[in-house]
């Protein structure tokens, strides 16, 4: 397997609070990775450290060899495009008018679109199925519509590696898998490196080559869905006390169904220090 | 594809639309005022080199101040958009939110210590008034963790004015030259003179295309943050250099006809109705609806009780008003 991106004993601190705490990993080239954890356990965090977005305080951010926090910023653009969670209005401005945006790391000056910029587009809505609606303005859409014009802004960066952060938040069932399957057909089709923050437990087992299991910043157990969604990680991360099944459909492990873990002392432990890191993290 | 020309080909049409009416508005206020004038009259004026006393009216008095009424306009206009775009607040104003202000006080203090400072001293006194009364303001509102909520910097930004209002008052009183301090800030557009006019406009013709250039970086920042570090923005560069164009502009405006509020809120919100929120179709249309605004400010200022001055900036306040009140209500959302 061959290694384009990696942390290296990475530090993130959100003023005094340390967020995340001397994490190394690896993230599988043309892979789906997921990173999965409680609520203010760093996963949102993590991901805007490796795209740039946050800085870090110690250790490394390594993409192709470079340390990413001394490259240029532009040039970065071209290598990974990041979907923040839920982004703000876009306050009238087209669906068209917003992918084109994507093509900002390949402009200069004034940014009069090309050719091959106009076909990149047009080949963003195209695949994302935004295309029917592409003259309409962002906010007069539904949600799910909204999420895959966000993910045709991303794709029209073109490229190799993608993240986004939680992209299937507010969106019904059905909607949801839409998303998912879309990243799954980049991934499969284009060989695309997709790494993203997942909430379902059974939707990151489903779709993820890779899960990365966070607890209070640091990784309890990185690996396949199988070697990760375990009754035993569950517990660690969740505090839970989870039946771990077999989807019928896809062999993948899901959870089935679960229950707090019982005893003060758990409970305890659980509750304070979540709550802690996540009223800081915002 | 083709709707992407499309759009800027109807934007061209707009931009169009928008310099027809900006000319008839500069017409309309050459003709009218105190002064009998006629069409022909402004013609020979602008045209020839004849005399006479309309001739001259026209020459010496009515155009540089119709020409300070369309940068003011402009650059206000301009700079309250990328205001809004940088900070994501609708309300955003030079005039709300301590800029003006700040460049007041600025006024006042040279005006006060330096006696013989020149056109161009004064100006950049305004620039550094208007850049410590931004600080001011966002200072407080960044010293709350998440920032303040768009309504409430609007309030800091007044409590901020009021200070170095009263701080151009004081050293006004004191020094004794409070008549000098109001003739310059409250005057409007009175006694603007082809000098004064000589230093301050290439600053803002200057801000302005400066602005215009970054137009598309600004349309990228204004939707997320997150977004434009993703697509490889300097995000504090370009935010440095915008903050430089906002106090470039508002400082100058002030420079020229004292306090203007509003006119950076409203015009920004008319061009979205008419352009959308592309800032590259935004700032260029702001500058000429501001232009052609301030115009219209102007001459109803000149001519509602002729041979008496109406001030403009009462006339823009009073316009400009409910249509803060109206933002207000909407809940601070963008008025698109």
């Amino acid at each position: 397997m061959m290694v384009r991106l990696f942390t290296d004993d990475l530090s993130i601190s959100y003023g005094e609070q340390l967020i995340v705490k001397n994490l190394s990993v690896t993230i599988p080239d043309k892979k789906i990775t997921t990173i999965i954890g409680s609520n203010g356990c760093g996963k949102s965090t993590l991901l805007k450290a490796i795209t740039r977005i946050i800085p870090h305080q110690s250790g490394l951010v390594l993409l192709d060899g470079k340390n990413i926090s001394k490259e240029n910023t532009k040039s970065l653009a071209k290598k990974m495009a990041i979907l923040p969670q839920t982004p703000d209005s876009t306050s009238g401005l087209t669906v068209s008018e917003l992918v084109s945006y994507g093509r900002f790391p390949y402009q200069n000056g004034f940014g009069r679109l090309t050719k091959k910029d106009y076909e990149v587009v047009e080949w963003a809505l195209e695949v994302t199925g935004t295309a029917d609606y592409k003259h309409r303005p962002v906010d007069a859409l539904s949600g799910g519509q909204r999420q895959r014009v966000w993910i045709a802004m991303a794709l029209a960066q073109e490229t190799e590696i993608i993240f986004l952060d939680e992209p299937t938040t507010y969106l019904d069932m059905a909607h949801q898998l839409e998303i998912l399957e879309l990243l799954q057909k980049l991934n499969h089709e284009q060989e695309r490196t997709i790494i993203m923050v997942l909430h379902d437990l059974n939707q990151a087992a489903r779709f993820a080559d890779y899960i990365i299991a966070l607890k209070d910043g640091e990784i309890v157990k990185a690996g396949t869905c199988e070697e990760v969604i375990t009754q035993d990680v569950l517990r660690q991360i969740f505090e839970i006390d989870a039946v771990i099944g077999q989807d019928p459909r896809t062999n993948k492990p899901m959870c089935i169904t679960y229950n707090l873990l019982k005893g003060e002392k758990q409970h305890e432990k659980t509750h304070i220090p979540v709550y802690a890191a996540s009223s800081s993290s915002y | 594809m083709m709707k992407k020309n499309g759009t800027s080909i109807s934007f061209l049409y707009k931009l169009i639309a928008g310099l027809i009416i900006f000319l008839c508005m500069f017409v309309i206020s050459m003709v009218f005022g105190a002064a009998d004038t006629t069409i022909k009259d402004v013609w020979l004026a602008l045209t020839s080199s004849t005399s006479g006393d309309k001739i001259s009216i026209i020459r010496e008095i009515r155009l540089p101040r119709e020409v300070a009424a369309i940068f003011v306009g402009a650059a206000l206009a301009v700079s309250g958009a990328i205001m809004q775009g940088i900070t994501r607040n609708p309300l955003a104003d030079p005039g709300l939110l301590g800029l003006t202000a700040g460049a007041n006080a600025g006024l006042a203090i040279t005006i006060a210590f330096i006696p013989s400072a020149n056109y161009f001293i004064t100006m950049i006194a305004c620039f550094i008034g208007a850049a410590l009364g931004a600080i001011i303001v966002f200072g407080i509102s960044a010293a709350k963790k998440g920032g303040f909520s768009p309504l409430r910097i609007v309030l800091a930004g007044a409590a901020v004015s009021a200070f170095l209002t009263a701080i151009a008052e004081g050293i006004g009183l004191y020094f004794k030259i409070s008549k000098d301090v109001s003739m310059w800030t409250a005057g409007g557009l009175i006694g603007t003179t082809w000098g004064q006019l000589q230093i301050i406009v290439p600053f803002i013709v200057i801000g302005i295309i400066v602005s215009c250039f970054l137009a598309r970086q600004l349309t990228i920042l204004s939707l997320n943050e997150e977004v434009a570090i993703g697509l490889g923005q300097k995000i504090a560069t370009i935010k440095a250099i915008l903050f430089i164009a906002i106090i470039v502009l508002a400082g100058a405006a002030v420079a020229l006809v004292g306090n203007m509020a509003f006119i950076g809120l409203m015009i920004p919100h008319i061009v979205r109705v008419l352009v959308g929120s592309d800032y590259r179709f935004i700032l260029p249309m702001s500058a000429i609806i501001g232009a052609s605004f301030m115009l219209l400010a102007d001459t109803l200022g000149r001519t509602l009780h002729s041979p008496f001055e109406t001030p403009v900036v009462a006339i823009v306040a009073l316009l400009g008003l409910p249509f803060f009140l109206v933002i207000v209500r909407k809940g601070g959302k963008a008025f698109t």
